[in-house]
């Protein structure tokens, strides 16, 4: 791997843990509970990216997987919490 | 890190440009989640990573993994289109349920001060 190559991808690893650190900021302060989801949702897209990242760093083709695990995952998990914010309950 | 592989340089360059453009793109939006004033507003903001900056990784994965392995690998595009199909229907539920709950919390009191939305 070139050195250009090396820190780029250095340089986009601490920028998406900054855009991580914003979400879990807005998590920690939301003053409702729909923008501690919101947080969440950004949180876990980041996370998602950060895993393709250290795909492009090792040269493996398994944090693609993970990557794809945490998207599907996260999905589900905010429109179970948008649910629960609707109605109080997830499956009726 | 894999220090002996060498990949293009054109694909090396392709690679770091669409990397940082999507990280930045991504903290541009997450920020916005911070900044912004009201839970409608700040709704918005992390659309930006979710759309353009997981399409601009996910790229540069493409074209890294391709030039790495002199084939043209695809299960990127995967990604891009789950996630840039998925967040617009979470989003929606999340709205609808924050619709749904301030209305039932304003029953019963007519007037409703200005400016507050944002508790």
């Amino acid at each position: 791997m070139s050195m250009m190559l090396a820190w780029s991808v250095t340089a986009a690893q601490i920028l998406l843990a900054f855009a991580m650190v914003c979400a879990t900021l807005r998590i920690l302060w939301g003053p409702r509970a729909q923008d501690r989801v919101v947080g969440f949702d950004s949180l876990y897209v980041n996370a998602m990216l950060l895993l393709l990242a250290f795909g492009i760093r090792s040269g493996s083709a398994l944090y693609f997987e993970a990557a794809l695990i945490v998207a599907l995952l996260g999905f589900v998990s905010t429109v179970a919490l948008a649910k629960f914010l609707l109605r109080g309950e997830v499956i009726e | 890190m894999n220090e002996g592989v060498e990949v293009p340089v054109l694909s090396g360059i392709l690679t770091a440009m669409l990397l940082i453009c999507g990280a930045t793109i991504t903290l541009i939006g997450a920020s916005g989640l911070l900044r912004l004033k009201s839970f409608y507003q700040r709704v918005h903001a992390p659309t930006l990573g979710t759309t353009l900056g997981t399409t601009c990784v996910a790229l540069a994965s493409i074209i890294y993994f391709s030039a790495l392995g002199s084939r043209v690998v695809v299960h990127e595009l995967l990604i891009i289109v789950f996630v840039t199909v998925t967040t617009p229907i979470s989003l929606m539920v999340l709205v609808r349920a924050a619709v749904a709950r301030e209305e039932s919390e304003n029953k019963g009191m007519p007037s409703r001060e200005v400016g507050n939305e944002n508790r």
